[in-house]
């Protein structure tokens, strides 16, 4: 080996080991885990644990509330993060304060915006129903209701993860050549076709950045359950994250969690090979 | 029609705005008022910080504070140290199996630590670093994103810098500590800001990890005073909500360019 490559080998040396240790090894062991354990305890090679996964009733309504969650929040927060940076990028008067409010949630932790969202919630006393009786609506029980609690969960997520896109939107939009956009005026180009046919296609590589964002968020984000529904009523907010936590910590199914783990993993490896695949072709690269 | 195409937007702009910050300024309004004004708004309402004394009083804020503080300075000291030397290997010495190497770094960036969590916490067990800083820490030290942010910026170094300080005698390290660091400050800044706003935040982890309030940080002990359990009202729980996130929040308006411009060219890269 060349003076150059030991060198290199040392100093990767420390960072691989830690990424040996919590990222690579966990991940093995997972699958390990899987099919050498039953609930705490190892065993022979055993395929209980994935057909438990087959007639787990919660597990299959935890994997469409987790489908439901990213199919709208990650659209809907790239929108909103787009409008807003087109907003904050144009000529409008204060928007550095706009740029402000929106970013703002961002730096919060999830935990504490939870603890403020459970008060607009809340059935009595809540801001949104003391709204809604201005208009004699007596109101909903919003994280109560099976039918309405996933749905509040993605408003705060969207709220939350919104202005942290539209920096990079932002950071993309202040890069864009002006002279493209005199080109398109001289030419006779309306804003909405210059948006169509220039901003939007040239904003694809950074459209791409945040959706494998959003989308492995979609997967993560789970703090403010433990604050708001705690996966209720009745399973109807739990999320897949969520779901592994509560089997490996309050159920003390670890070899349970594991199997729901390597589910986790494939779905994020697939969807993320599959966003790779649809959009790289569609991309403009400067 | 211009001109009203422009008002409209301005007006959906600045609602939006209002929107997007009103949970904030609820918090505000619910902590500073006594508590049978949290629910009614009165311009008339007095003032008063009865509920930051209580909240103080009810949790271990400064206990919490502390543990925040330690966990977050320590991962991102080891972190800085530990990109900065992969980074620079990564980007400047050739050796076989680079790519590969880079590739599986890069592998993290999706598999993240809060997925692997199970797997994570019986190894911490086995080495008895539960309820430690340490075990807090030791997931997120070897960074993908602040290896691959640092190579990134290494790249874009003159080659040229490197030869002259060898030639002045410099070691690797020296040339790294004198030449590449100090070309790279911005990028430490921007990295140094993400990391921390997202290890003042981060929960799942720390939840798991932690046991007691020697090692618990701020966003799990707001957990456990917010708790519909606790019993605490809302006007404390958003007090004590506002003592958590206002060094953070503080910080933010202080810096707030130099935070937006860090995430813009943390985003770029």
């Amino acid at each position: 080996m060349s003076r150059h490559s030991v060198q290199a080998w040392l100093l990767l040396l420390p960072a691989l080991c830690l990424l040996m240790a919590f990222t690579y090894f966990p991940t093995v062991q997972t699958v390990w885990r899987s099919v050498f354990s039953l609930g705490t305890q190892p065993s022979d090679f055993t395929l209980e644990n994935y057909q438990f996964m087959m007639e787990d009733d919660v597990l299959h309504q935890v994997i469409v509330n987790t489908a439901l969650y990213a199919l709208f929040t990650v659209p809907l927060a790239i929108g909103i993060a787009l409008v807003m940076a087109l907003w904050v990028n144009s000529q409008m008067k204060g928007r550095g304060w706009l740029r402000l409010a929106y970013f703002t949630p961002t730096v919060l932790p999830m935990i504490a915006v939870a603890n403020i969202w459970l008060f607009f919630y809340s059935p009595e006393i809540g801001l949104l129903n003391q709204l809604l009786g201005l208009f004699e609506h007596r109101g909903y029980n919003w994280l109560g209701d099976p039918d309405l609690s996933l749905y509040c969960l993605m408003v705060i997520t969207v709220w939350k993860e919104a202005g942290f896109f539209m920096i990079f939107y932002l950071a993309a939009l202040q890069s864009l050549s002006p002279e493209l956009y005199q080109a398109a005026s001289i030419e006779g180009a309306g804003r909405w076709t210059q948006f169509r046919r220039i901003t939007f296609p040239l904003l694809m590589p950074t459209t791409l950045f945040i959706l494998v964002n959003a989308v492995l968020n979609a997967f993560k984000m789970v703090d403010h359950l433990f604050i708001l529904t705690k996966g209720g009523p009745n399973n109807a907010s739990n999320l897949l994250l969520y779901y592994i936590y509560e089997n490996a910590f309050s159920f003390f199914d670890t070899a349970y969690a594991a199997s729901l783990t390597l589910l986790l993993l494939l779905a994020l490896v697939a969807l993320a090979l599959l966003q790779f695949g649809v959009f790289e072709r569609r991309t403009h690269y400067r | 029609m211009n001109k009203l195409t422009h008002s409209l937007s301005a007006v959906a702009a600045w609602s939006l705005g209002l929107i997007w910050i009103l949970p904030l300024l609820y918090a505000f309004w619910a902590a500073f008022h006594p508590a049978e004004f949290a629910t009614r708004f009165s311009l008339l309402a007095p003032l008063t910080l009865e509920h930051f004394y209580t909240a103080w009083e009810q949790a271990p804020f400064v206990r919490y504070m502390i543990n925040t503080l330690a966990i977050t300075l320590l991962i991102l000291s080891c972190q800085l140290v530990l990109c900065t030397l992969a980074g620079y290997a990564l980007a400047r010495l050739p050796f076989l199996g680079r790519g590969l190497v880079f590739g599986l770094i890069l592998l993290q960036l999706m598999v993240v630590p809060e997925i692997l969590i199970v797997e994570n916490y019986q190894t911490l067990a086995s080495i008895g670093a539960v309820d430690t800083y340490l075990g807090v820490a030791l997931p997120y030290l070897a960074s993908a994103f602040g290896i691959f942010l640092l190579r990134q910026t290494f790249k874009t170094i003159p080659q040229e810098l490197e030869d002259a300080a060898r030639l002045e005698g410099c070691s690797t390290l020296g040339v790294i500590w004198k030449v590449y660091v100090p070309l790279a400050k911005p990028t430490y800044l921007a990295f140094a800001l993400v990391s921390i706003s997202y290890h003042w935040n981060n929960f799942l982890w720390p939840l798991v990890i932690t046991n007691t309030s020697a090692s618990r940080p701020l966003t799990v002990g707001m957990a456990i005073f917010g708790a519909p359990e606790s019993g605490v009202d809302w006007s404390v729980i958003c007090a004590g909500t506002l003592i958590a996130v206002g060094p953070l929040l503080i910080l933010f308006l202080v810096f707030q360019r130099q935070f937006v411009q860090s995430f813009m060219r943390a985003g770029i890269k």
